[in-house]
């Protein structure tokens, strides 16, 4: 049963992509540091297994989505009655525009609008697991992972430890 | 000239009666055709003697007029009426409206106060706010910026105004203030910015500070006093706070005091609580974090503390402990006793004698609360009055990058700040309740001033293995400890409810239901759907002979971030998520007065 899943689920994602309305993003791996996956364009990205095994920075990018961006913009970056939804904003925004946002802040405040993102460019708490949230998103966008916590996960690589220790302690 | 002669006469009156403010309370909410404070009165009943409406003509309330208040986002607390005049709040920008009741409700005067719209990124959970307070011909205006605002209730003008807190450090306000005697009282927001809680007065006539009281630190700074100050019937001691933290933690440990203050004039005593520690991760802070998640009862002139109670020591859920401490009389044992009653979001309501601080009944007011099996009872046992923490559920014991799963209440537990009422007609309390569990994982944070500080990941679903809704509206028991009737509800119940001489309880859904239902059975008598969800407080107040109903739309807060996309739960397997109901699909932001009456 369970494995029907993740085919299902690889089986809609050229789909989505090509589907009018959504927009075309590339979440296909193209190479990989040892750390994390990447696209054809070197931008971070996802990487499941065909056992449906969700790679441990998309799950590190669950878990600090839910401590750091889930109070504002929902569970599940399904959005709340004021944040937009994060799994389509991850779509729609180039990933430099992304980590622009969330490490600068944003504002649009009006007569009807009275939407703030703070800056977190100085948390180490979300800017040293930003790529891991943004390819959570991504994940969530395109309907890879399902919403919920994600059922099977890899293991935290040494190397992920590494560099996740440096960045902290920076 | 006219305001020369206001001024001179408050500047007399001050000088020669310091208790004026408290004069003015007692008299304001001791009328019932006004409602002069958001839980209706100091003891925080939100009781009205007022009887037109009644069990059996509720049925035909119809609505008599509506008010936009311009501002989308969600709209917790009640308007105030003082005599012709009815007060409007809005969360931010934090706006104030006088409406003339003589007049159709025409706009008398309004305050737009100017924010640092910085300020709204800080705010954990929506831009709420959670109502104005009066006294002494002052409107209390408590900003999201943590700017207190004396307005002249005639007028609007600004008296005075102080600051509270630096949003920088992630201080904010949500809640409301309390006016009491000649000072009035001020609590802070930012749990989960590692802010340190405190309660502080100022004193009414010039906006100064009286005085200061933090939740956590050394004795002085936290005015308890090692020999006077009690707990559980003992002198507290020395140092109870700093020798329940690991260093430095307490410093940015929470314990903050963003709920609800009320006050006994006759024992000059005012009741809080304090919020959870910081982190969230309980593994980075050792001890039992005093004096976080405690009932405070100190005294109103001084703030010295007479007694406090920690009802989670050691939290490891985010079980804020501010809700409203409601103050009634009633008969234990054949003997009337002075109570306080808690319903806490750990999912205990507690009974405790508001003169001692003893503790007398502690039960779970939602059979789902699973954490702990019961609070120990026995004064002679080691144990006496904590939470006996089931293993299972404990994310401490668990350990960080642990991930525990069906944890009941979730951490907005069996009810967060949304206020009870108690009508001494029947005796019992009616509460809004929250009826969701959680999984819970924690792992290490590191703090940044002014950024979120919260070490955990959380899911929430609805109760397993009940109706499949998030929330009950329930009828309490606070001597026997027990629930009376219980009514399933969809979402949690997120409103403030009121009970009235008319043996009515009314309460609003997060659909946008007003509902009204009969005090004795619970049986629905009516219902009306308002234009956008209802977290605000039902309110009642009478006006040219008649009484009126209203109540503030306009979904948000906590409820609308962890709900509006509708929950799901991993543990059920694939095929169940997403297969809970979403706010989304039943309402939308905007915010709105609406009043009710029953027709000639």
């Amino acid at each position: 049963m369970k494995l029907t899943v993740p085919i299902l689920a690889l089986s809609l994602l050229p789909f989505a992509a090509l589907a009018a309305d959504a927009p075309a993003v590339d979440v296909a791996v193209a190479s990989e540091d040892g750390i994390r996956a990447f696209n054809a364009e070197e931008i971070p990205t996802y990487n499941i297994a065909a056992d449906g095994t969700l790679d441990w920075p998309t799950f590190s990018g669950y878990r600090r989505y839910h401590a750091e961006c889930h109070v504002c913009h929902g569970p599940d970056g399904e959005g709340s009655s004021y944040a937009p939804a994060l799994k389509d904003s991850a779509l729609r925004m180039d990933y430099y525009d992304f980590v622009g946002v969330v490490a600068a802040g944003r504002q649009k405040v009006g007569a009807s609008e009275n939407s703030v993102m703070p800056s977190f460019g100085t948390n180490p708490n979300v800017m040293c697991y930003l790529d891991d949230i943004y390819i959570y998103l991504r994940a969530r966008g395109t309907d890879a992972v399902e919403r919920g916590r994600p059922a099977k996960r890899a293991d935290k690589s040494e190397a992920f430890a590494a560099a996740e220790a440096a960045c902290m302690d920076g | 000239m006219k305001r020369f002669t206001i001024s001179v006469v408050a500047t007399l009156l001050l000088g020669t009666a310091p208790a004026l403010a408290n004069d003015s309370v007692l008299a304001a909410t001791g009328d019932s055709k006004q409602w002069a404070a958001q839980l209706g009165d100091y003891a925080g009943t939100r009781y009205s003697e007022l009887d037109q409406i009644t069990n059996e003509n509720v049925g035909d309330l119809q609505v008599a007029w509506t008010f936009s208040t311009g501002v989308l986002r969600g709209h917790e607390g009640a308007p105030l009426v003082i005599g012709d005049i009815m007060y409007v709040h809005t969360p931010f920008p934090n706006n104030v409206y006088a409406l003339d009741l003589n007049n159709d409700g025409k706009i008398l005067w309004r305050y737009a106060p100017q924010q640092n719209a910085d300020v709204i990124g800080v705010m954990c959970c929506d831009t709420v706010y959670r109502g104005l307070a009066y006294s002494d011909d002052t409107i209390f205006l408590h900003q999201a910026d943590t700017t207190l605002v004396a307005l002249d209730a005639k007028t609007g003008d600004v008296k005075w105004s102080v600051v509270n807190g630096d949003p920088a450090k992630g201080e904010t306000n949500t809640a409301t203030v309390l006016p009491v005697k000649d000072k009035v009282l001020v609590g802070i927001s930012g749990g989960e910015y590692g802010v340190r809680g405190h309660l502080t007065a100022y004193n009414i006539s010039d906006g100064s500070m009286a005085w200061r009281a933090y939740s956590t630190g050394p004795d002085e700074e936290m005015l308890v006093d090692p020999e006077n100050t009690m707990v559980l019937g003992k002198p507290v001691g020395a140092n109870s706070s700093l020798d329940s933290w690991e260093g430095d933690q307490w410093q940015i440990g929470g314990g903050t005091t963003w709920g609800w203050t009320t006050y006994d004039p006759e024992l000059n005593l005012i009741y809080y609580g304090t919020g959870n520690p910081s982190t969230w991760n309980p593994s980075q802070r050792p001890g039992d974090n005093k004096w976080s998640m405690t009932i405070m009862a100190r005294d109103a002139d001084t703030g010295v503390a007479k007694w406090m109670y920690q009802k989670t020591p050691h939290d490891e859920w985010d079980f804020d402990g501010v809700n409203e401490n409601i103050l009634v009389e009633q008969e234990i044992d054949g003997q009337m006793r002075k109570l306080l009653v808690n319903f806490d979001r750990n999912g205990f309501a507690y009974t405790l004698d508001r003169e001692t601080g003893e503790l007398l009944v502690a039960e779970k007011y939602d059979p789902a609360v699973n954490w702990a099996t019961h609070v120990e009872m026995d004064p002679a046992s080691d144990q006496y009055g904590r939470p006996q923490v089931v293993a299972e559920y404990s994310t401490e014991q668990n350990g960080e990058d642990v991930n525990s799963t069906g944890i009941c209440p979730a951490a907005l537990g069996s009810k967060d700040q949304q206020p009870s009422t108690y009508s001494p007609k029947t005796g019992l309390f009616y509460v809004p309740t929250n009826h969701v569990c959680m999984d819970y994982e924690p792992f290490r944070v590191s703090y940044s001033a002014g950024q979120p500080y919260v070490g955990a990941t959380l899911s929430m679903f609805p109760a397993p293995g009940s109706h499949g809704g998030m929330g009950n509206f329930i009828a309490w028991d606070a001597v026997a400890g027990e629930i009376k009737w219980s009514l399933p509800e969809q979402f949690s119940v997120w409103s403030g409810a009121m009970a009235t001489a008319g043996d009515v309880v009314f309460y609003g859904t997060l659909e946008g239901y007003l509902k009204a239902v009969d005090a004795n059975t619970g049986e629905e008598l009516y219902k009306f759907k308002t234009p956008s969800g209802i977290i605000g407080y039902v309110m009642t107040y009478e006006h040219g002979g008649k009484q009126y109903i209203g109540v503030l739309s306009g979904v948000g807060g906590w409820a609308g971030i962890g709900l509006a996309a509708g929950l799901t739960n991993s543990n059920d397997g694939l095929g169940a998520v997403g297969g809970y109901a979403a706010l989304s699909d039943y309402t939308a932001l905007g915010g709105q007065l609406t009043v009710f009456a029953i027709p000639d």
